[in-house]
Order: C-alpha cells, then structure tokens, then sequence
C-alpha cells in the first residue's frame, strides 16, 4: 500500500490537507487561519500534480494562494480585529455542528460505499483526456476551453469584471479635500466658460 | 472502468477525502459565530474540496470536462471571496466590529 | 249574507283591525287606531250573534274550508273554519268579551302613550282565539293556540319597561311551554295513531278502537300504555298550562301585572278557557279514555279547592280575582271530568261574563283609587262609586251561585253532575267543589267589604280623588250585567245546553259537537239526584257570605287574631302554598345554571374558542413564532441554509438507497 511513492505522497498531501483545514477553522488568531489555509492550497495543488493536472495546480497556487489568499490577509491586517474575545461562542456550538458535519459524513460515505458495490452505468465519455505524453495538461484544457467552452469562459470573464468593478463600487471613499479631475467636465468647456475679453484700462488693474 | 487511479489509490479515497474536506468547511461555519473572516476562509474550504473532487472524477472517467469546470469553480470562488472581503470591510468601517452575534439589524 | 260569509266575516274582521293598527303604528293616530279596532270588533260581536243563532239554535253546520296549507306526501290539510254549536257559544262569548274590552280600554288607557299598539294585540289576540276556536284540524287549533299564547305574553308585558311585567309575561310563556309540550306530543301521538289530524276523521276512528286490541296499546319499556288514555293525558297536559290548572297555575297570578282590560278578556273569559273548549271539543276522544277522565276529575278539583285556599288571603284586588278564577276553571274541568261537558261550558259561558264583569270593575276601582291595587289600602268608598259597587255586587252574587243569577245555574249544575256521576272522584270533586264554594264565596264578599266599606283606610289625598268612572268605562259593563243576571237563565230554559236528552250520544244543543256515551250520561242524572244536593252549596254560600260579613264589618279584629292563630297556615296560604319557592328550586335554578355552563363552557369557551377565537388564536401565535425566524442574525441564515442543504441530501440518498 504504501509502497510506490504515488500513493504515498497521496496520504502525505491527504494528511497535511486535512490537518491544515482543521487549523483554519479552530485558530484563534484570523493571521494563523489565512497561513493554514494556504498551506491547505499547496497541498491541494500537490494532489493535483499527483493526478495529472499540473495545469490545474499552478492555476491553484497563482489564483488562490497569489491572490485570493493575499486578499484575506490584506483584509484581517487592515482590520485590526481584536482577536480575544473570538473564542467565546465555540464551545457552545461544537456538538450542534459536529453533528450535522458527521450526519453529513456518513451520507456521502453511505453513497459511497452503495456506489462501489453496483457501480452504474457511466456514461459516455464527452471529451477524452489525450495522453500526457502528446499533449500537456495546459495544452488539452486550452484547446478545449477556448472552442467548445468558449461562452462560458467568456462568462467567467464577466463574473470577474463584474467582481472587480462590484468591489471597487463598495469600498470607495471619497477623502474630501482632495482635487479631482473630471475630464469630461474638461473637454466639455466651452470658449465662453474659459476667456472673459476685458478692456484693461492703463494705470487701473483687473478684478478677477 | 480501471480500478486505481495511481498507484493503489482508488477514486473511492479521493471522494473520501473531498467529503472530509467539505464537512471541515461546514463545521467551520458552524462554530465561528465570532469571525467573519474565518467564515469566509471555510466557504474557500468547501469549494476546493469540490475542486479536488472534479479533478478526481474528470481524470477516473478519462473526461477533461471536470477540469475544466474546475477552472470555472476557481474563478467564480476568487470573485465571491473578493466581495465578500468588500462587503466586509465596508461593514465594518461602519460598525466597527466583525462579531456575527452583533450583526441582527435585519431582525424581523 | 250566506252563512259562510257571516262566519269569515267574524274571524277576519278582528284580524284586519289589528294589522290596520298594528303594522302601521306610527302613521295611525291615537283615535284612529281605537276606531279602526273597536268597529271591526263590534261587528264581529254582531255577526257572531247572528251565527250563533243560525248555528246553535237554528242546528245549521257551516264548513268553511279557506285554503291548502300542508301538502306534503299523504299529508294534506287545509285552513278550514268549522262552526257548530260549542263553536258559535265561543264565538259568542269571545266576540262579546273583546268588543266590550276594547270599548273600556278606549277609556282606560286613555293616559297610556301606546294605545293603536294596545289595541293592535287586543285585536290579533282576539283573531288568535277565534282561529282556535274555528279550527278544524289540530293543527289550526294549535296556531290559535300559539297565537293567544303569544298574544297573552305581549299583553301582560305590555308595560315592559317594568321589570317585574317583563319577567311576568316570561313566565307565563315559559309555563305554558311546559303545558304545549305536553300537547305537541299528543298531537304527534294522535297522528301517529290515526293518520290525520282533522276532528271529523279522527273520531270514527278513535270509535272504531276496542280495548283489547293490539292497537290499542302501546309497549314501551316493558310497560303497557293504552293509546287513548295516554293521548288524551297528553293534551291534558296543555289544558293544565294553557288554563292554569294545579302544577302549571303559577304564572297566572303574575299575569296580573298587565292592565285590567287585559286580565278581564285573557285570563277571564277566553285564553284560560281554551283548556275547556279543547277537552269539550275532543270529548269523543276523551269519552274513551276512562283513566285520563278519572286523573281530569281530581286534577280540576283540586285545583279548584286549591286556589279558593289562596285566595282566601290575598290583599291585591286583582289577585283575588285571578285565583277566583283559577279555582273556577277548575270546576270547569272536573265537570268534563264526570262528562259534563255540557255543563262545563255552559259554566265557561256565564263564568265569562260575570269574570269580566268583576275584572273591569276592578279596574275602574282602581281608576278611581289612583292606581292603588292594595285592599288593605282601600275601603269606605261605596257611596262615591256607586255604579261599580252595585256591578260588583251583581258579579259577586253571580260567581258566588245565589239562585236565579247565571253562576247558579252552571255552577249548580257542575256539582250536581259530579255527584250524579257516581264514582268516587264525582263524590270527591262533589265535596272538594263544596269546599271552595264556600271559599269562594267567603273571599268574594271579603273583597267587597274590605274595599267599599269600613273606615277609609287610604290617605287623604288619595280619597279626595276618588271618582266614578267615565261613561266609557262604564256602558261596556252593561251587557256584561245583563249577562250575569240572564245569560244563566236562558241558557238553563231556554237554550237547554245541560238538557240531559240524548239521541245516540249526541245532545239536542250541543249536536255532534259533543260525544257523551251513554253510560256516562251525567248530565241527565244530575236532574235525579236526592234533593238535598243542590241545596247544600247554596247554604254553603250563603254561611260563607255571613262568615265575611262577621270577620269584616262587624268585627274586624277577628281576622289579624285568627292570622296569628295560625300564623304557619296563614303564611301558607299567603305564599300560594309556597308553589313559586318550590319551583325555583327544582326547575329554575338548575336551568339557570345549566344554561350558565352551556354558554360559558359550551358555546364561549368551546365552540367560540375552536372557531373564530381559536382560528384568529392560532394564527396570531403561528405568525409570531414564523416571525421569530426573522432573526436578523446573517448566521442563522446561513445555518437555515445548511441544515437545508443536509436535509436536500439526505433525501437524495434516501431516494437512491432505497
């Protein structure tokens, strides 16, 4: 079982997965959560690479680790949050949710185990994987995201400008005192909002 | 269908782990009534397990399709937690505080 | 005018008077509402007469169907108006009482602001008795019986913004509830037995029955009721009710809160006479009914011994009358009782007069005493009101059966039959009638001491005021005079109504209206009794009328130290031998309760509170806890949220697994 190095490295990434989300969850300060929880991603992404979606798991650590997680610690640090009195409600609540977590449990392992005994019918398959040695995981996603997929990825593109602009829109402050340009207040001047012809008198000034 | 995906690993210890992974997240939703963030951080949770159970899937029926809607699973996640993270610092910039006990001013 | 035409004429004529007033009480004046009643009347009065002298003494029949009234099945009967002798003597008696009623209330309630709505029911109660009286069919005869059942409750609670008139008039509908339930039932039964409701069917038949039939029992929890005893008892029962006999009298003293006019027309001479008339009317019924003749007998008699007993010491004028009344009807029944219903009649139709007579002068007593009702307050007022003093001299002397006047005749003639009749309820009611003559002529004449004469007991103010009545008042009282001086002696000589002749059952006055059979032919015997029977109560009599005169004029102390004597007795008598206490107990408190907890319990807290309390309940507390989910907690949501979704899979599995 544990002889080739592929099933071992298995459990190894297995275990440090699920220990690393049991730290996410039961850390008392946020800034350790956010440490587990990118090590759950690396983790993730080795298990990735052990399938044979090496694509994938780079994606994972750029998307998730680079960004999203950055995100969360960028968040918790600008927060300032007082990290002390975090811990009050857990122990009130930890049988109520490990019991809906265990019921839960147990139904997928019950599907599980119920599908392994009489396998179904698969159906067929609608996009073989090519075989690593021709084509590269990037390779065998590209070509299919970007023709048979292509609405959808397109769509995705959307979700994420949507996200982006959804984000800015939220969180924008105005400081006030500070001098903004408004170009379209620019180029929409006319002469007469901009040169006033004044007959200058000698000797005299001119009021502005 | 062959039985091991690599090695004398099965599909049936990858479902396994992906269930384990997503009743992490539960709980942790469950037992985090203080910390919002940390709420967030086990919805990232439940998602990669879905993650790693496509992944798994796609490659034990020899169909890219699951890889490929990992990659929409990832964009989509990356977004939501962005708002997510929006939404909450505009909160708490007004309320001063994260605690999900404080949050009732929906209260019917 | 045809016969038939005469006949509606006097039954619909009053009915026209009252819906002309009644319906339209605001537009009708004062004057003429009492014209638009008391003409009709009058000519009912009239044409009454003329029928009944077709119809009584000329033996004409008259049959006046009107309309269908219930088709259902094989059940038909029609409004129908059935005239014969004992008919016309009512229509007589009724028309006369009310036209002349309606005259004196012209003037006694002149100072009442509701006279077209007094009017009005004078007018449909009269209209109600006729019906009865008319009535071909047990079913009409039970319309007319509701009806001045009806009429009796919104007369005696005319003033019903007085509590005591109100819950007066409650009584007495409430009472004769008990007695009508009776009747329905024998009605029912009646039905039941022959197939029809209509006199002319049901007696053949009840002919036809012999007693050892089958069918002439009923088996009934292991027990044998013979069909015609048990029905005639039945309708006995609404005669006890609707006359006030022993056990169901309790509501006719309190009737006394209405006006006067009220009591000499309902509770003198015609709605407590509708007991007699019915048992009269179905005397081929109760002719074969031994056992129930036999409980009729000592029922009338004891109540005729009873309410003299209470009458005996009574202080309030109407009162005395009311139980003279009473105890009189009682006579009336047990006189059917022996199959005399000849001379039961015959005494409701003299009993009629002189009644009315003493009622309405009683009113105009006390008219002129402003309204003081009290004996013991009055006295010394002969001289002033000397028309109503020798009216009520001639009453009494009518009611008290002195010779010649008309009580003698019928009332002589109930004892002789009761006697003649051989048995010994006859001798018991012969001996009990005795009895109450005497008290009943003691009482009378108490009456009529205690109010004309000795020292004037009321105050100054009140004597000063005291007057003779208005003309008004007083010509009505004129026929009813003549009818307590003559009415006994026509009807004896030259009517013959308790003529014993008979021809198959029938007699020559009566015609087919009266079965009796020949074995109990009591009228006829009563003519052959030893001698001494007749003149026994007239000696009674008059040892009564000088036991009153000893006690009131010419010592009047003797009955304060005779009160204190027997101080249980006279309080025994005082409170009606405790009657109302007794019924209080049994009847009227547990319905007052019973009724309490069915409202409370029942229809508050149980009906009310499942229906539209309990529904408004419910929902109100549905929507606040529904509402308690709105926490406003964003963590409660998201637990709604998964809790959904493990409940979604779990169904999933559960589809897939099994």
């Amino acid at each position: 079982m544990l002889f080739d190095i592929p099933s071992l490295m298995f459990y190894v990434f297995s275990a440090v997965l699920m220990l690393s989300a049991g730290a996410v969850i039961t850390a008392k300060n946020p800034v350790h959560s956010v440490f587990f929880l990118i090590l759950a991603f690396f983790n993730a992404a080795g298990l990735f690479v052990l399938l044979g979606a090496e694509y994938l798991a780079m994606t994972l650590v750029i998307v998730y680790v680079g960004a999203v997680a950055v995100l969360f610690l960028f968040v918790v640090m600008m927060l300032n949050i007082n990290f002390e009195k975090f811990r009050a409600g857990f122990i009130r609540y930890l049988p109520l949710g490990v019991f809906f977590a265990a019921f839960l449990f147990i139904e997928l392992g019950a599907l599980l185990y119920q599908s392994l005994i009489t396998p179904a019918p698969v159906a067929a398959v609608s996009v073989a994987i090519p075989s690593l040695n021709e084509v590269t995981n990037a390779q065998a996603i590209g070509q299919q995201l970007y023709t048979r997929y292509m609405l959808l990825f397109e769509l995705s593109g959307v979700i994420l400008l949507v996200a982006m602009i959804g984000a800015i829109v939220l969180t924008l402050r105005h400081r006030p005192g500070v001098k903004r340009q408004k170009i379209a207040a620019q180029n929409a001047r006319t002469r007469e909002q901009s040169v006033e012809v004044v007959k200058v008198q000698t000797g005299h000034g001119v009021e502005i | 269908m062959e039985n091991a995906l690599f090695g004398s690993i099965t599909i049936g210890h990858f479902v396994m782990l992906s269930a384990l992974l997503f009743v992490t997240g539960i709980c942790g939703i469950f037992l985090n009534r203080k910390n919002i963030i940390t709420i967030l951080m086990s919805i990232e949770l439940m998602l990669l397990s879905v993650n790693i159970n496509f992944v798994a899937f796609s490659v034990h029926l020899g169909d890219l399709t699951g890889q490929i809607f990992t990659m929409l699973v990832l964009t989509v996640a990356a977004a939501e937690a962005a708002i997510g993270l929006a939404i909450l610092v505009v909160y708490f910039r007004n309320r001063g505080t994260i605690d999900v006990d404080d949050i009732s001013a929906l209260k019917g | 005018m045809s016969l038939n035409e005469l006949i509606f004429l006097t039954i619909f004529l009053p009915l026209f008077g009252a819906l002309a007033t009644g319906l339209f009480v605001r537009r009708v004046g004062d004057t003429r509402a009492q014209l638009l009643t008391c003409i009709p009347i009058v000519l009912a009065a009239l044409f009454a007469t003329i029928v009944f002298s077709r119809v009584a003494l000329g033996h004409a029949e008259a049959n006046v169907v009107l309309s269908p009234w219930i088709v259902s099945g094989d059940f038909a009967m029609n409004w129908a108006l059935k005239v014969d002798a004992l008919t016309s003597v009512m229509l007589v008696l009724v028309t006369w009482v009310s036209a002349i009623v309606h005259i004196y209330s012209v003037g006694y309630m002149s100072h009442d602001d509701h006279k077209p709505r007094f009017m009005a029911y004078l007018s449909l109660f009269t209209f109600s008795m006729l019906m009865l009286v008319t009535a071909d069919n047990l079913i009409q005869l039970f319309f007319g019986w509701e009806g001045v059942g009806l009429c009796s409750y919104l007369l005696i609670g005319f003033w019903f913004k007085k509590e005591s008139a109100s819950g007066a008039a409650m009584k007495a509908f409430l009472v004769n509830r008990v007695g009508d339930f009776g009747f329905a039932l024998g009605i029912a039964a009646l039905f039941f037995t022959f197939g029809t409701v209509e006199f002319a069917k049901i007696f053949p038949a009840a002919a036809a029955f012999h007693a050892d039939t089958p069918e002439a029992s009923w088996l009934i929890l292991g027990f044998q009721f013979p069909v015609l005893d048990t029905i005639c008892l039945l309708l006995f029962m609404g005669a006890m009710g609707k006359s006030a006999q022993f056990l169901l009298h309790t509501w006719l003293p309190d009737a006394m809160e209405g006006p006067t006019p009220v009591s000499a027309l309902i509770h003198a001479a015609t709605m407590v006479t509708a007991g007699v008339f019915m048992l009269a009317r179905m005397s081929p019924l109760f002719e074969l009914a031994p056992i129930a003749l036999t409980v009729v007998t000592y029922l009338g008699a004891i109540t005729a011994l009873f309410a003299a007993s209470v009458g005996l010491v009574q202080n309030d004028i109407k009162r005395v009358i009311a139980y003279s009344t009473c105890s009189q009807l009682g006579y009336m029944f047990f006189a059917c009782g022996v199959s005399a219903y000849g001379a039961g009649v015959f005494h409701l139709f003299t009993h009629g007069f002189f009644k009315a007579l003493l009622f309405l002068c009683a009113g105009s007593v006390i008219h002129a005493m402003s309204g003081e009702q009290d004996m013991r307050k009055m006295g010394g007022i002969w001289r002033m009101v000397p028309y109503t003093y020798a009216f009520m001299w001639i009453g009494s002397l009518a009611l008290a059966g002195i010779p010649y006047f008309a009580g003698y005749f019928s009332k002589d003639m109930i004892l002789e039959a009761a006697y003649a009749a051989g048995s010994t309820q006859g001798y018991a009611a012969y001996w009990m009638g005795l009895a109450a003559a005497f008290m009943t002529a003691f009482y009378s004449w108490r009456l009529l001491f205690m109010t004309f004469h000795g020292k004037p007991r009321a105050d100054k103010h009140t004597m000063e005021h005291v007057h003779e009545s208005p003309r008004i008042m007083l010509l009505p009282l004129v026929p009813l005079v003549a009818g307590a001086l003559f009415v006994g002696a026509l009807g004896y000589y030259s009517w013959g109504m308790v003529d014993g002749h008979q021809h198959h059952g029938y007699y020559d006055f009566w015609g087919s209206a009266i079965l009796v059979l020949e074995q109990n032919n009591t009228l006829e015997r009563a003519h052959h009794v030893p001698g001494w029977v007749p003149v026994l109560p007239l000696f009674v009599v008059l040892s009564g009328i000088a036991l009153a005169w000893l006690f009131y004029i010419r010592r009047p102390e003797l009955p304060g130290q005779l009160a204190s004597r027997v101080g249980g007795l006279y309080r025994f008598l005082l409170n009606k031998w405790y009657f109302d206490e007794l019924y209080d107990r049994i009847f009227v408190r547990p319905s007052i309760v019973l009724g309490r907890f069915l409202w409370q319990r029942g229809d508050v807290q149980v009906i009310d509170g499942l229906g539209p309390n309990g529904v408004a309940a419910i929902s109100r507390v549905v929507a606040k806890r529904t509402g308690q989910l709105q926490t406003g907690f964003v963590y409660h949501y998201a637990f709604a949220m998964l809790v959904g979704v493990v409940a979604l899979i779990s169904w999933l599995v559960y589809v897939m697994l099994g």
